[in-house]
């Protein structure tokens, strides 16, 4: 699955108008490559944003993530 | 690949009408978690067709504006409750009761236990925050020691409050559940520890296995008053300390109780009277009866008697009885109603014959007595108050009959032969003493006694009355 930005590399794909801004997932990414943005969404919450490099696709954002929504996470593509 | 969530619908719609993509959950609130490895689950197993979700109250109330699945939403503290019902009404299908500590460990604490110690075929997951959420933060039955609720502003003092409830080992003290486990949704590992236990818990359900029950740690950071992050710690070092996570039962290898055969029978076997006499659609006017006296004077067995010589007879019958707890003694009375037509109340307010058999009974139904109504009533009743003017009354010696007889108990039969003298019932006669025959089916010695009693009351009221 590849997208615009990212190509077929992995990466999380976060809603930022569903995040709460929780935090949840920035704590538990194993390689510390999410944070919190720094401008507002519309429902008034930081939302949580993918720094750009380092995801390695194994979905501990998703699951840590309380919002069914706010997270889908792309795994590369197997060659 | 994608990891995206699965079970859930698509949008949120609300009652308002509106559709959102969002939970009502507080941002860092772990039934959000908690959701998605259900919701997973059911999507997993193919199973959304076939499962029941039951919502709670308490935070988790919306849970049918979430999951793809049929969804019931039940009263406080009931889920258990409901989820019983529709589990043994629906074999085979998974049904799951999702509680909080206030709806489960509070108010609907006996429902849950009760279910667990049958062994019902559901899966409760029960979700622990120890405190109140959904209602503003006030102590709960699974608060800390110590912790500061709205509540238990002092910390939760366990001398005044108790100690913290743990169901899980309350009811690993139960023979019949097949699965308990505690489980946390504080981080990765103990989400996917959470996870497992989950899913197991369903499968228990799609294999029809038997009780299944899953404690879920979750934070609280709203009414913890603290961030997302730091209530899953607090969910970690302070929450583990009393309840202690892990596997407290797992029978699902061992082969699920399988419950005794029923004999089964026709409905018609089982309702005693049910007729299968042709509805009588000839000119028959409806007709109200009263029987009224204290308990054990056979009062609802006149009035039954009645009621199934309607029934052979192809009437539509109604038989309504009133009687305080006693078995014997208290005021009893019971309304019968005959008629062709379809019966709409079973309470009879004015009859047309009022049979009353102790004194307080003809005191207060005299007066409700149609006009140009009958009433009888035993000749020993004393009458302190004006009997109605625009009713016939007949003070009949009911008692000293059944007693001359040596059956000082059957004045009921002397009155029912009271009622055939005056041709007051408007069915035929053998049908009568055909049902009176029947309602001593057990004991048929008395048989005989019985009738021989409704002749000797027919000739009295041959003599004294209608002569």
């Amino acid at each position: 699955m590849s997208c615009e930005k990212h190509g077929n590399k992995s990466h999380p794909h976060i809603i930022q108008d569903e995040c709460k801004g929780c935090g949840r997932c920035v704590d538990a990414c194993p390689k510390d490559c999410l944070q919190l943005a720094d401008k507002i969404n519309g429902k008034g919450y930081i939302p949580a944003e993918y720094i750009g490099e380092g995801c390695i696709g194994c979905g501990i954002c998703f699951y840590n993530c309380p919002e069914p929504y706010a997270i889908e996470v792309y795994k590369k593509d197997k060659e | 690949m994608i990891k995206k969530a699965e079970g859930f619908y698509e949008y949120f719609q609300r009652k308002d009408g509106s559709k959102t993509k969002a939970t009502h959950y507080c941002a860092g609130c772990g039934h959000g978690i908690i959701h998605k490895l259900i919701a997973e689950a059911l999507a997993d197993f193919n199973l959304q067709d076939d499962t029941i979700f039951v919502s709670p109250v308490g935070c988790g109330a919306f849970c049918y504006y979430y999951f793809d699945c049929g969804n019931v939403a039940a009263p406080h503290g009931r889920a258990s409750a409901v989820a019983t019902g529709l589990s043994r009404a629906l074999p085979g299908k998974v049904v799951i009761s999702y509680q909080g500590d206030g709806d489960l460990g509070a108010i609907g604490f006996n429902n849950a236990f009760q279910a667990a110690n049958r062994g019902e075929k559901f899966v409760c997951f029960f979700v622990n925050n120890a405190i109140y959420g959904m209602t503003g933060g006030q102590m709960a039955p699974t608060t800390l020691p110590g912790q500061k609720t709205v509540t238990s502003p002092m910390g939760r003092d366990v001398a005044t409050d108790g100690f913290p409830l743990k169901v899980c080992e309350v009811f690993n003290q139960l023979e019949a559940p097949v699965f308990i486990e505690r489980v946390s949704v504080a981080d990765t590992k103990r989400i996917m520890k959470a996870k497992k236990a989950i899913r197991k818990a369903i499968k228990i359900q799609q294999e029809g296995r038997g009780y299944a029950f899953v404690e879920i740690l979750s934070p609280c950071p709203t009414n913890m008053k603290i961030g997302a992050v730091e209530a899953a710690q607090f969910t970690i070092n302070a929450m583990e300390a009393t309840f202690p996570l892990g596997n407290f039962r797992d029978r699902s290898a061992e082969p699920p109780l399988v419950a005794n055969k029923i004999p089964q029978k026709e409905l018609s076997e089982l309702i005693v009277g049910s007729s299968t006499a042709e509805a009588d659609t000839s000119n028959f006017t409806a007709k109200e009866f009263k029987f009224c006296g204290f308990g054990g004077q056979g009062i609802l067995s006149l009035g039954l008697v009645l009621a199934n010589a309607g029934n052979s007879a192809g009437k539509n019958v109604s038989w309504f009885p009133s009687y305080g707890p006693e078995q014997r003694g208290g005021t009893a009375s019971c309304s019968v109603v005959l008629a062709n037509q379809e019966i709409g109340s079973p309470s009879v307010d004015k009859p047309d014959v009022l049979v009353a058999m102790n004194q307080p009974s003809l005191e207060k139904f005299a007066p409700t007595v149609k006009k140009g109504g009958v009433i009888i009533y035993d000749e020993q009743i004393p009458v302190e108050f004006d009997l109605p003017k625009d009713v016939s009354v007949y003070a009949f010696p009911a008692a000293k009959i059944a007693t001359s007889k040596g059956v000082p108990k059957a004045a009921n039969t002397a009155l029912l032969g009271s009622l055939l003298a005056l041709d007051l019932i408007g069915l035929p006669e053998e049908v009568v003493l055909a049902a009176l025959a029947d309602s001593f089916a057990k004991k048929p010695a008395l048989v005989a006694k019985n009738m021989e009693i409704v002749e000797t009351a027919k000739a009295w009221m041959k003599d004294n009355i209608l002569s």
